[in-house]
């Protein structure tokens, strides 16, 4: 800190980063001056705008630094760099509670749909991606992109790779995320499920995903351990697999270079394909294997486990990675898809139940003698209960993907509930756990604020999420078979609308278990605020038998 | 879990694969066997379904199996098993026969019934509710009060021409806006309100005289509703002495009604569905208890 400055030069790094944003700013400052439709102005100048916030941070990052980069260790431990891990984990806090609470108001718009207001920008069409996209990329991908992060440089003993890059990272995909959103809300969509934003938006997210792969892969070369930890093998299945989806899925052509809309390049049954090929891999490399891999960090840590199985976890892995790939088209039975690539969706399906089923004994059996910390432990409990979702979500969707089941559940709110069991009960829950497990790390501190409001955010949501299931199969089972009710002569016995209100109830009870679900998002939020904060709730005592909880020495100073 | 009674104590087990990652251990457990023999039911269970039902593409064409499935074979099986049950009740008379003709004919009476809702619930629901009991702005069809006629033929009419539909022989006639376009003054407005509701026994505008209002209703509305207000399906002006209410009874209904006048639209259905269903629709809604 006492180098004089004359001696301080800007890194190759720090100059070309300024370089590249600063051509960048001037060149989207120019297309949103040009623009022919105002979504594309607003958004271009979104990026200028970041751009120059981009640079301003480099500066401002480069007045304040020393004049040697950080070192790679000190006393010998590897120096970690935590900050954009910290930045993830209250990223993920703020966008989960916005995602949880558009999905609240949909639901209610499915139950009353003079809900929306009137208004456009309020329209079930456009917050409903607003919601999927603010908890599967917004919440998820912060959780995922955060521990990835840290599970790497900890397993690896080494200090993340680059100093600005995983910051470009973190805040790149953050930025990709509010164009996202706020084109949604301004009509903005490429209407593919799960890749609505547009051509330019998805430019700019492969740009940041292929600066985190570099950052993943780079940080893997460096490590000092031998051997490359079972849960980096499974984040990075995620981020190339993903990698991969997200540049073919959305290969499109603008209509203009100065406008937002573009066509995809494929069309009709083959556009289906392959946006279900991407739709169900989203499902399988970022939903699956993404928090696999965090549970396979965070559950032996939490527990003071070995893991189960270092076989099984082998075998699991590349059944999974291979079996994955091919189970897209059961999205598509009876459609235009002809009939040799439903059976292959299908079957591959009913072969991936058991690759899916090795994560969850892994996970469960880790527990093995550790099943009495349930007791006590309200954050491992979060983890064994997203367990115990996954393995029903990963039995409930081979069961799905046969044409005979599928047949009475596709297109109906059985689906919605299959989602939502593997989103709310296996995603979040394992989400919940790992941040309750990183905010203290990463913050140095003993224990989250309060386990009690833990105790409070497990049950009320555990609560909501058994609502949100149980009114979603009633309502999907009771719709598959109005729908499918015919008459002698062929008519069908019920009308679409008569289906409709039928399933008012059942949405209404949807909303009240989502509505839980954000009680305990808000219960979290508080609970990490306070723990960052260094506050410690009175009823915070040590657990019984003077027993420590894992991970209560902190890391390493960043920088 | 026989461990669980030593907790802290690692169970006795197969050694670990002797290598730590930040704490973490791995043990080298086998397998589990279920899941193994899982595992391998579910490739066999897929490979027999391979050999039976179409499944991998091939240079040109793909593997078509053994029980020679095509679901768009068995679709089109299945729509030629309804079509030979519905001609079998007549399907083929629907068309050429007259609405009276269908009501005459107890089997065809019954698949037009049939037809009639089913096609009603696909698209006349959204207006006129499941039920057909309408709400406001759209006409109750259970009931015996018909803006353009309730016998079959004229139900018939309406429905393949529509009412203010922009079809060439769609039923025309407005309710002006007497109130907006100046031809009354807003007291004259609510006197003939009053006027109007209390023919049904309902109350009124307060201050309003009843006289007045029927002065003003004879000068300005008994042209279509005739003196007596029954009103005239020739023009679909409505019966204002019973108490049916398309736009509502309160006093500031009718006001605004008077105010602002109604053009309630009823599309055309010709052209869009097929003269059996449109026959179907008359014949069923006839039915449903109001018809004349």
């Amino acid at each position: 800190m006492a180098a004089t400055p004359a001696s301080k030069y800007m890194t190759e790094g720090e100059v070309g980063l300024s370089l590249a944003l600063l051509t960048g700013a001037f060149l989207c400052a120019l297309a949103s001056a040009r623009a022919v439709d105002a979504p594309f102005s607003v958004h271009m100048g979104v990026f200028a705008l970041a751009a120059v916030a981009g640079i301003a941070a480099i500066l401002k990052r480069y007045e304040g630094r020393s004049v040697e980069a950080p070192p790679q260790e000190i006393d010998g431990k590897p120096n970690y760099n935590i900050g954009p891990i910290k930045f993830t984990a209250v990223a993920a806090m703020a966008w989960g509670i916005t995602g949880f609470l558009v999905g609240c108001i949909i639901a209610f718009q499915l139950w009353a749909p003079s809900l929306n207001l009137g208004l456009e920008y309020a329209s079930f069409g456009r917050l409903r991606p607003l919601h999927t996209s603010a908890v599967i990329f917004a919440f998820g991908g912060n959780v995922l992109i955060g521990t990835s992060f840290y599970v790497v440089q900890r397993t690896c003993r080494a200090r993340l790779a680059g100093e600005l890059a995983p910051w470009f990272v973190v805040l790149g995909y953050n930025l990709f995320i509010v164009v996202a959103g706020t084109g949604y809300l301004m009509g903005v969509t490429q209407s593919k499920e799960y890749a609505e934003p547009e051509w330019y938006a998805d430019l700019w997210l492969t740009v940041v995903w292929v600066a985190y792969l570099l950052v993943f892969l780079a940080t893997l070369r460096k490590r000092t351990e031998p051997h490359i930890f079972v849960a980096n093998w499974f984040y990075l299945a995620f981020i190339v697999t993903i990698a991969m989806l997200h540049i073919v899925n959305n290969l499109a052509m603008p209509v203009s270079f100065l406008g937002s809309k573009s066509y995809p390049m494929f069309a009709g049954v083959q556009d289906a394909l392959i946006q279900w090929w991407y739709g169900h891999n989203a499902v399988g490399f970022f939903l699956t294997a993404g928090f696999l891999a965090i549970m396979y960090y965070f559950v032996p840590k939490r527990a003071e486990r070995p893991i189960y199985s270092y076989r099984l976890s082998i075998i699991h892995f590349w059944a999974l990675i291979f079996m994955y790939i091919w189970a897209g088209p059961h999205h598509l039975h009876y459609t235009a898809l002809p009939d040799w690539a439903q059976t292959l969706g299908m079957t591959f399906s009913i072969m991936l139940w058991m690759p899916s089923w090795g994560g969850m004994i892994n996970g469960l059996m880790t527990l093995s003698g550790a099943w009495d910390k349930l007791r006590t432990d309200p954050v491992l409990r979060f983890m064994v209960v997203s367990l115990a979702f996954y393995g029903m979500a990963t039995f409930e969707g081979p069961m799905m993907s046969i044409k005979a089941v599928n047949s009475l559940s596709h297109y109906t709110d059985w689906t919605i509930g299959h989602v939502h069991s593997g989103a709310l009960g296996w995603v979040a829950y394992i989400s919940f756990g790992a941040l309750y497990c990183l905010v203290p790390w990463l913050w140095n501190r003993r224990e989250v604020y309060s386990l009690k409001l833990v105790e409070w955010h497990f049950w009320v949501s555990t609560l909501g999420i058994v609502l949100y299931i149980t009114s979603m199969w009633v309502a999907g089972i009771m719709q598959g078979l109005m729908w499918r009710a015919y008459n002698a002569l062929g008519f069908l016995e019920y009308s679409f609308v008569e289906t409709v209100e039928a399933m008012q109830p059942y949405y209404l009870v949807r909303a009240l278990g989502g509505v839980l679900f954000l009680i305990g998002g808000l219960i979290m939020a508080y609970n990490l605020v306070m723990t960052i904060a260094g506050k410690t709730a009175v009823e915070s005592k040590p657990l019984p038998g003077g027993e420590v909880l894992p991970g209560t020495v902190g890391l390493a100073p960043a920088e | 879990m026989a461990d669980t009674a030593n907790p802290g104590k690692p169970p006795a087990g197969p050694e670990t694969t002797g290598h730590e990652w930040d704490g973490i251990a791995e043990y080298n457990n086998p397998l589990p066997r279920w899941w193994l023999y899982g595992l391998y039911a579910t490739i066999v269970w897929a490979m027999g379904y391979w050999v039976l039902y179409p499944a991998w593409p091939m240079v040109s064409g793909y593997t078509g199996g053994l029980l020679g499935y095509s679901q768009r074979a068995t679709v089109l099986d299945e729509v030629e098993a309804v079509r030979r049950e519905r001609d079998l009740r007549g399907q083929s008379q629907l068309a050429s026969a007259s609405v009276a003709e269908i009501r005459a004919n107890p089997a065809l009476l019954r698949l037009a019934l049939a037809t009639g809702k089913a096609a009603f619930g696909d698209n006349c629901a959204a207006c006129h509710g499941t039920s057909a009991t309408g709400r406001i702005g759209y006409p109750n069809l259970q009931d015996d009060d018909w803006l353009w006629g309730g016998t079959p033929e004229a139900i018939e009419q309406t429905i393949r021409f529509g009412a203010r539909s922009g079809h060439g022989e769609a039923h025309v006639g407005d309710m002006p806006a007497f109130g907006r376009d100046g031809v009354l003054k807003r007291d004259e407005v609510e006197a003939v309100a009053s006027y109007v509701l209390s023919l049904s026994g309902k109350p009124g505008v307060a201050s309003a005289s009843a006289e007045k209002g029927a002065e003003v209703f004879a000068g300005n509305c008994a042209g279509c509703h005739g003196e007596a207000a029954k009103g005239n399906p020739e023009m679909g002006a409505p019966n204002l002495t019973d108490p049916i209410w398309l736009y509502g009874s309160s006093p500031e209904q009718v006001v605004a009604t008077v105010t602002n006048g109604r053009k309630g639209v009823m599309p055309a259905w010709e052209g869009r569905l097929d003269p059996a269903t449109i026959k179907s629709l008359a014949v069923y809604v006839h039915g449903l208890g109001g018809g004349q």
